[in-house]
């Protein structure tokens, strides 16, 4: 039995460690669709994450948990100082300057021979691994739908639906706007962070634009009804690629077409459901 | 060599004014940030370069038949997207997420229908050459390109200032239901537009097809970046600052990689965006309801 169960999980291993992965990053931009705004952020953020926790675990021998911590706070700095502009802005702004942002990082991570360059960053040691990926996991999808069935959700799906309207009943939406970035953006950088730990190598070319909308496309397949919805969203479309096998070449395009449908003909998501709230 | 940097400069902002005047006609009119604008550039590119391999057409009728296919694309794809949202008067977040899904099936098509290797233009069809002034020299190549950019742009700005068209398209830009009213065919001018930032998009492709002498599908996301500083330093749906942000960015790059250092230059785009993002958000000349042509 065990041994059966030892066997499945060294062949599916590469698997099972992308869908917890991809269920975090689906939530971190889950978090900055609920708010009614769009990210295209999220893999940069997440590849400031990998960066910096495996920078700090292979330059300086760190343990696991300061390169997590650092991986969540670094990105989260950076969100603030992107994310400044939007507490006057909204909706296309945040979205062109995350698309800007993704490629900057690309970019100094290309060029930066401390980091590796080109070659990336390989050696780095595997630690965390399953408990640590799904025990992440599990804690941020019980807090956020703790947050989704509060006061704070409650005015976060009023913002969504409609901004003028949450604004006037007192709904501070710069703050809003602000905190979901930077918590969503330390989301990803963790993910990032978990997913370098037990891949052993990240490279630039990692963490560009097709790898956020391969992110955003997690929660537009699930919807934002609750936070289960992208997880659901996340985990279909990692698994997607293995059962097509004879399509991986195609992902992109299928990942694609999957947003378009789903703007189109499903606005809500396949989880369309919301939460049942108590504040 | 200052000058010469200068002219280098301006005949690649003159490109990238000229992608960006497309691309913020489209916003100013539709009121939607639409994703698929890179595609037309590539396309717009192949559709030259298959013109002029195929048919032996010189470039200066292949630029209007990469201009033409690049702008039916465009109306097709608009109509097949963006209609049913507009009728449905979704959040411009729907569009922007609908024309981002078709940008990413459409390179990853085009990836594996076209290649992904670079391809030039035929030889014969630079027939070469440069012109001296004391120490600088332009290529006919870049006064092609920026003749071409001006004639385009002037072309543009006088259909939208000064025709009749153009003033229909502003009214549909400024209120769509009460342009209706006034009898203006308001589904019409929407494929106007259309049609008219795709073709600008297409041409854009072959002008820097030829200026970089390299096609590839991928060509237009490496352009989105630059296209969106553009509009936004020089303020969402603005023709006139569309230009001088182009301008300003192209100069900028070519100062900095001569200068300074060419991964400074890949970045001089975003530093200008996020700038203008803190100090200035509106633009150059983008007022608070940046809803114009």
């Amino acid at each position: 039995m065990w041994e059966a169960l030892d066997d499945f999980y060294w062949t599916y291993q590469s698997l099972i460690h992308g869908i917890g992965v991809n269920g975090i990053l689906a939530l971190s931009v889950y978090v900055v669709l609920a708010v009614g705004q769009l990210s295209l952020g999220q893999a940069a953020f997440m590849g400031v994450g990998a960066y910096t926790g495996a920078l700090l675990s292979v330059k300086f021998g760190a343990p696991f948990a300061v390169s997590m911590v650092a991986a969540a706070l670094v990105p989260a700095l950076l969100a603030l100082v992107v994310g400044g502009p939007t507490l006057r802005l909204t909706g296309v702004y945040l979205a062109i300057a995350t698309i800007g942002l993704g490629e900057i990082t690309r970019i100094v991570f290309l060029n930066w021979d401390y980091a590796g360059g080109a070659l990336g960053l390989s050696n780095i040691p595997e630690r965390g691994g399953v408990p640590a990926i799904y025990g992440t996991l599990a804690v941020l999808l019980i807090g956020l739908t703790l947050v989704a069935r509060s006061r704070v959700g409650r005015a976060m799906e009023a913002m969504r639906e409609d901004e003028a309207a949450a604004g006037v009943m007192g709904v501070n939406l710069p703050r809003y706007r602000l905190v979901a970035l930077v918590v969503s953006s330390a989301m990803a950088g963790v993910a990032g962070c978990l997913s370098a730990h037990v891949s052993s190598f990240i490279g630039p070319n990692e963490y560009g634009f097709e790898a956020a909308v391969t992110i955003l496309s997690y929660a537009l397949l699930g919807g934002i009804g609750s936070p289960l919805a992208p997880v659901l969203g996340s985990t279909i479309l990692t698994l997607l690629p293995e059962v097509l096998r004879p399509l991986a070449d195609f992902r992109l395009m299928v990942n694609g077409l999957i947003i378009v449908l789903a703007v189109l003909f499903m606005p809500r998501g396949i989880l369309p459901w919301r939460i049942a709230r108590t504040g | 060599m200052l000058e010469q940097q200068l002219v280098n400069g301006v005949v690649l902002g003159a490109t990238y004014a000229l992608f960006a005047i497309g691309f913020t006609l489209m916003f100013g009119v539709m009121g939607v940030i639409n994703l698929t604008y890179g595609v037309y550039f590539a396309l717009g590119a192949f559709a030259a370069l298959w013109s002029t391999q195929a048919a032996g057409l010189p470039i200066w009728a292949a630029l209007p038949v990469g201009a033409l296919i690049a702008g039916l694309i465009a109306v097709l794809l608009d109509t097949l997207l963006l209609t049913r949202l507009r009728k449905a008067k979704a959040p411009e977040l729907a569009s922007l997420m609908v024309t981002l899904g078709a940008t990413l099936f459409l390179y990853a098509g085009m990836a594996a229908a076209l290649g992904t290797e670079i391809r030039r233009f035929p030889a014969e069809v630079f027939s070469g050459g440069a012109y001296s002034l004391g120490d600088v020299r332009v290529g006919t190549t870049q006064i092609l390109i920026l003749a071409a950019a001006i004639v385009l742009m002037l072309a543009l700005l006088a259909l939208v200032r000064g025709s009749r068209i153009g003033l229909a398209i502003r009214a549909v830009a400024e209120n769509p239901d009460a342009a209706s009213l006034m009898g203006i065919n308001g589904a019409l001018m929407l494929r106007v537009v259309s049609f008219l930032s795709g073709a600008i998009g297409g041409a854009a492709g072959v002008l820097v097809g030829l200026n970089f002498n390299a096609i590839q599908p991928f060509m237009g996301e490496h352009m989105m970046l630059r296209g969106f500083a553009v509009i936004i330093v020089g303020g969402l749906g603005d023709l006139r600052g569309a230009l001088l942000a182009g301008l300003l960015l192209g100069l900028a790059e070519v100062l900095t990689a001569a200068y300074l250092s060419s991964t400074l230059k890949d970045m001089i785009a975003f530093a200008l965006l996020v700038a203008t993002l803190w100090f200035r958000p509106l633009g150059l000349f983008g007022r608070a309801a940046a809803k114009r042509a």
